[in-house]
């Protein structure tokens, strides 16, 4: 086991997931099963190879500082669940 | 009690750029418009949007790195930091974890008794800021937050620092210190109120002697030096209290509340966090060169450090006034714009310490608003070095200049204010005061000098400040010396 249940439990936590304990069960065979593959990987010989972020060979890609136009606040908040006085609304979040 | 700890502070610094557009898309930085009214679909994440790197968000912080002695990675990334929070719209910032810009820099600051010391500056980052939330407080608003997007996704650079500070006062010898040299370098504005310079501290006490760190505190929400200075001394007696009752410290993030001068634990951060980064396959690489490295080095401004140590060499100023002149960008340009047209820089100096700061204080102006200019102050001293006026009668020119706005010659011509150095006149004004006052003239003849001082101030006021001091000091001392005809 590469993983437990119980890492599972807080990774769903953590990406505000609610699994049942059926699927649960179900993640955590699959994420093992995932985590074996990487031991597959793990068997080649990388050393002296640079740790890859990207794989496509491209680098520095920039904008000037000019400003564009933005959308505005109406179609900014076209499909926001609520809003008012041009603001997003959401629940309370202190108390 | 607190003698027997030591005290440990790291601090981390969020510097606003001062770019005219966001770090990732085109949307305007500018503070104060409508809310959500500066967005596009990168800021508000919604869904395919692309994010860019603004060019000038780079060499700003290749800048700051320079002008804080670190290095510049030659190869650096971005990295997806993941959280959920209502400011925050993709669920992640986008941030640099593995691979800042700059690291192992260091700054040197002015400690006890005029010791420098050496603090460690571990990385500076550049990363995207959060939005804006507002809690209701109405009645009707009282469920809710609101979620203001406008900030979010404007450049911060991240300057983390060792935990090499080991009082509140080295704290904010840095603190002033990286204040002074971003609004030099142009890239913050500097507001610490509106959240332009945030500060966060990291604060652990250990007894003296043990080498291990304590346990730290972090404290957050602090918008001003004064106000840091004050949440470090709380912390640092809390933690003692708790050790010397037998307690422990617990690692947690902590709100400073200026208005009573405590901090409280914020709750709910039990759950430690776990941001599982990685890197965004939004954003390549960042690859920087020795070229272009070179090339932001070779256009740096002059910062303080370089700029005082002209002053004191080449001008010849005092440390003290050099280190005023210096503390504000603003003040060491105009100071510079002084010398430019007359270089006697110690008297430009008196007059912007002196008159000019008085004056811009009781106005509560600063100096970028001054209504008289470098060349306006430098016409007053003109006439003071050619003899036109006194130096009395100078601070007369520069309070009617301050009001009307107009030239020292302009002044000096319609209120008849040049200086009398014709000694005829002079003499007369000098013969009648030595009249008028046979006992002084006695006692000053039987050696008590110091009565001069009250002649020439008879002679400046009967002349209506307008004879020149050094001539009547001269020619009184002449007189005094020797009794006149006639006189008794």
């Amino acid at each position: 086991m590469k993983i437990t249940r119980h890492e599972v439990e807080r990774v769903a936590v953590l990406a505000r997931l609610a699994l049942t304990d059926k699927e649960l069960d179900a993640m955590t065979g699959q994420m093992n099963q995932l985590l074996d593959y990487v031991d597959t990987l793990n068997r080649l010989d990388t050393d002296g190879i640079v740790p890859t972020a990207h794989a496509v060979p491209v680098e520095n890609a920039f904008r000037d500082d000019v400003v564009r136009p933005s959308i505005g606040s109406e179609r900014a908040l076209m499909n926001a669940p609520a809003a008012a006085d041009n603001y997003f609304r959401v629940p309370k979040i202190i108390e | 009690m607190r003698d027997k700890y030591e005290v440990v502070i790291g601090l981390e610094v969020h510097v606003q750029m001062t770019t005219r557009t966001k770090i990732f898309c085109g949307c305007s930085t500018t503070f104060g418009n409508e809310p959500n009214s500066q967005t596009c679909p990168v800021c508000l994440g919604l869904p395919g949007a692309l994010p860019v790197l603004n060019k000038q968000v780079v060499e700003n912080a290749i800048m700051t790195g320079l002008a804080t002695n670190c290095k510049i990675a030659p190869r650096s990334l971005f990295a997806r930091k993941n959280y959920f929070y209502p400011d925050l719209p993709k669920g992640y910032q986008i941030s640099q974890f593995e691979l800042p810009i700059c690291e192992q820099g260091w700054l040197d600051i002015e400690v006890e008794g005029g010791k420098q010391k050496r603090i460690g500056i571990t990385r500076i980052h550049m990363e995207e800021d959060a939005g804006k939330l507002l809690h209701g407080d109405t009645p009707e608003s009282s469920g809710n937050s609101f979620v203001d997007l406008n900030r979010a996704c404007t450049p911060l650079l991240e300057v983390v620092s060792e935990p090499d500070m080991r009082s509140s006062d080295e704290a904010i010898a840095y603190l002033k210190k990286l204040h002074q040299i971003v609004i030099y370098l142009g890239v913050c504005d500097g507001n610490l109120e509106e959240g332009s310079f945030r500060c966060d501290a990291n604060v652990s006490i250990r007894p003296r002697g043990q080498k291990e760190l304590g346990t730290r505190a972090e404290l957050k929400n602090i918008n001003s030096f004064r106000f840091i200075k004050q949440a470090i001394e709380y912390e640092i007696d809390r933690q003692a209290e708790l050790l010397e009752d037998g307690g422990k410290v617990i690692q947690e993030t902590r709100l400073f509340d200026s208005n009573t001068g405590v901090s409280r634990s914020m709750r709910g951060k039990e759950e430690a966090h776990d941001y599982r980064y990685f890197p965004d396959p939004d954003l390549v690489p960042l690859v920087i060169d020795e070229t272009w490295i070179e090339a932001i080095r070779t256009e740096l401004p002059e910062l303080p450090e370089s700029k005082y140590r002209r002053y004191t060499e080449t001008f010849g100023l005092q440390a003290y006034d050099a280190s005023v002149l210096i503390a504000e960008k603003a003040v060491a340009e105009y100071f510079e714009a002084c010398v430019a047209l007359f270089d006697d820089a110690k008297s430009c100096a008196n007059w912007i310490m002196g008159e000019l700061s008085r004056r811009l204080n009781d106005n509560g102006l600063t100096i970028a608003h001054s209504p008289v200019t470098p060349e306006m102050l430098v016409g007053i001293l003109q006439r003071v070095a050619d003899n036109t006026i006194s130096g009395n009668i100078a601070k007369k020119v520069f309070e009617t200049m301050w009001q009307s706005g107009q030239e020292a010659d302009i002044i000096i011509e319609e209120q008849g204010l040049k200086q009398v150095t014709d000694s005829g006149a002079i003499e007369k004004i000098v013969d009648a005061v030595i009249a008028a006052n046979p006992e002084q003239v006695a006692d000053y003849r039987a050696g008590k000098e110091k009565l001069i001082g009250f002649f020439v101030g008879k002679v400046m006021q009967q002349s209506k400040g307008k004879a020149n001091p050094g001539m009547v000091n001269e020619l009184m001392k002449k007189k005094l010396a020797f009794p006149l005809y006639g006189e008794k």
